[in-house]
């Protein structure tokens, strides 16, 4: 019931960052050299924006070539009229919704579906991981959402009466069912690299603890529920965290579109902008610690302990 | 596949000795039936060492099929490219076109002002690169070799760079950077590069600091005892180490950049366009240049093929670096 220990910042981070053995204890001022172009960077280009970016989205800005840019304090007009008075974001954010609660565990399941069976070929591995990386190079463009308008994406011949439906099945549910029938191929298209990422901690785990599991008598099905996947837990949560944040910070993604179109809309301006990406955000936060909960799962912890 | 074929040939040819031995059409039915059922014994049944022959044979089927379903939307695309007016309304045609025509690929050349907007499309993704690697390789260094207090909330704080949508930042970077006169330039992405906040650059941090990780703590000391300084040492061990790793960062930054719009239209300016930047006004460019001519579906397609050519060239040439970079970092976490 210890949520708070499952997940944490902390756990995570240790999941991103393993320990290591440094040589150099103490040596803050060294470190302070080789850290500083990344540091200095950090706060012209991250830090300060994104202080800036929360005074704005209590503002009023706008930006004039002759006076620069102008604020006016408006308190939390923005935000409340984002969540009460923008019908049109609230649309994007459960469409964004939608795509994200489809889209990782599908890319999840697959792309640990295909790193286990290219770890398990003998011949032609090759061959098929050049295919199932090839993606990438498109994935992350705007090539893809030609594809989507072309419907090369979606299995074709496969028609449902989506009305017919929804008559039975809550609508939200009935969204999720035709994102990922229309968006089945883009989907694949997006696990490159947690596939090749899987597929490295699938060929570092050890061949002597499936040996000696084959002599108590355990299964293949029982040895993949019990080392394969425990001992994959790190990889899985930096895959999580990697698929959610790319999928939702993604161009193409409806909110991030409507974020950058209403920077320059009639009404609404910078400081209204900057408050959509600020609730953007914690929805971004909510859904990633959601997800990083569910795929670290009590059992998988508790084996991994285990070794 | 090979095992399961020459067993199968075996058996047939086994048969073939039948007539040699005939002993009735009874003995000759049950050779048959249990050369099958050996046969199917050997297909199905586990020997003690290998998997089922039909196990393999599934799951490579499973391959396949699945490799099929990637690469549809490609060969859909090249199949698209070549065909003329006619064939696209033409319902009988799906696959392979009628007569192969190449005017597509002429017109979406010059709908893209191909060489011009290629030469931009590299220049905003490999210069950048090259130096998001160099600074998230220096400041992953710092993370993983040395100790100091305050490490886990630098951590965070990558982080945090990671998450945070880039739109959040973009407008007060946007001001910072039009204060200091860079704005529209490719200067814009170089800087920030630089600086370690490029694009995606905590992918890279991470990346590095696995790499970084690997080097034995002895292998460090001895060099220092031999007088090395740090900076000596990162230059002649970290980075040698680390030589997978500067690949694979800098091709996925390569092809991130690439494919950027959204910030490309922003930091770059209007002006500055790249291939896929022009490939989102393809359609008006197109109209404006071949005016009266409606766009069809095959130029769209060739246009598309042309602005990623370049990715999928490097791709191909540069992708045993790509599974390398991947394979050799600790990502699993050891």
């Amino acid at each position: 019931m210890n949520i708070g220990k499952r997940f944490s910042l902390r756990t995570t981070l240790k999941s991103l960052f393993p320990k290591n053995e440094g040589l150099h204890k103490n040596d803050f001022w060294l470190a302070l050299v080789f850290a500083s172009p990344w540091l200095i960077g950090f706060a012209a280009f991250a830090a300060y924006p994104i202080i800036q970016s929360f005074v704005f989205s209590f503002n009023n800005v706008t930006v004039t070539a002759a006076k620069g840019i102008i604020q006016q304090p408006v308190g939390w007009e923005n935000y409340v009229n984002i969540l009460t008075a923008d019908p049109d974001f609230i649309d994007d954010l459960q469409s964004y919704l939608q795509q994200i609660i489809i889209y990782v565990p599908v890319i999840m399941v697959m792309s640990l579906l295909i790193a286990l069976l290219l770890n398990s070929l003998k011949h032609g591995k090759g061959f098929f991981r050049t295919i199932f990386f090839l993606p990438v190079i498109i994935a992350s463009g705007p090539v893809i959402s030609l594809f989507i308008s072309q419907g090369v994406t979606s299995f074709q011949g496969l028609e449902i009466d989506y009305a017919a439906l929804s008559e039975t099945v809550p609508a939200f549910l009935v969204g999720l069912i035709k994102t990922l029938i229309t968006n089945f191929i883009v989907i694949l298209w997006f696990s490159g690299i947690q596939t090749l990422v899987f597929l490295t901690g699938l060929q570092k785990l050890d061949k002597s603890m499936y040996e000696a599991a084959k002599i108590d008598g355990a299964s293949s099905w029982e040895c993949f529920w019990k080392i394969t996947l425990p001992a994959l837990n790190p990889v899985i949560v930096i895959n999580v965290v990697f698929t959610v944040v790319i999928q939702s910070t993604f161009s193409l993604n409806p909110i991030i579109s409507r974020i950058t179109t209403d920077m320059y809309a009639v009404g609404k301006g910078y400081g209204y902008a900057c408050a959509e990406a600020w609730v953007f955000f914690v929805v971004l936060l909510s859904v990633l610690a959601l997800f990083v909960l569910i795929f670290k799962s009590k059992r998988i912890k508790r084996s991994y302990q285990l070794q | 596949m090979k095992r399961i074929w020459r067993r199968f040939t075996s058996w047939l040819s086994s048969l073939r000795d039948l007539p040699k031995r005939w002993k009735g059409w009874k003995h000759f039915f049950r050779s048959i039936a249990k050369g099958l059922v050996s046969f199917v014994k050997w297909l199905v049944l586990p020997t003690n060492e290998k998997r089922a022959p039909i196990v393999t044979f599934g799951l490579m089927t499973l391959l396949v099929l699945l490799g099929f379903v990637y690469v549809y939307p490609f060969l859909y695309m090249i199949a698209y490219s070549f065909m003329g007016p006619e064939d696209i309304v033409n319902p009988l045609v799906r696959f392979v076109p009628s007569q192969i025509v190449f005017t597509n690929y002429i017109e979406a050349t010059r709908t893209l002002n191909y060489t011009k907007n290629l030469g931009m499309s590299l220049l905003v993704s490999a210069v950048p690169s090259l130096f998001q690697v160099i600074s998230t390789s220096l400041v992953a260094y710092a993370l993983s070799r040395f100790q100091f207090p305050g490490k886990k909330v630098f951590f965070a704080l990558i982080l945090i760079t990671f998450i945070v949508p880039s739109q959040i930042t973009m407008i007060p970077t946007v001001i910072t950077l039009t204060r200091i006169k860079l704005i529209d330039t490719i200067w814009t992405y170089v800087v920030m590069a630089a600086f370690g906040q490029g694009f995606r650059s905590a992918v890279f941090v991470l990346l590095f600091y696995q790499f970084f990780n690997q080097i034995p703590k002895s292998v460090e000391e001895s060099a220092q005892i031999d007088g090395a300084n740090p900076f000596v040492i990162f230059w002649k061990i970290g980075v040698p180490t680390a030589i997978p790793a500067y690949l694979l960062s800098f091709l996925l930054s390569f092809v991130w950049y690439y494919n950027e719009t959204t910030l490309a239209s922003i930091y770059l300016g209007n002006d500055l366009t790249t291939l896929v930047t022009q490939l989102l006004v393809f359609k008006s460019t197109y109209e404006a240049l071949f005016s009266g001519q409606n766009i069809n579906e095959a130029v769209y397609m060739a246009g598309t093929l042309m602005s990623i050519l370049p990715l999928v060239v490097i791709f191909l040439v540069m992708q045993r670096f790509f599974v390398q970079g991947i394979d050799k970092a600790g990502i699993t976490g050891e």
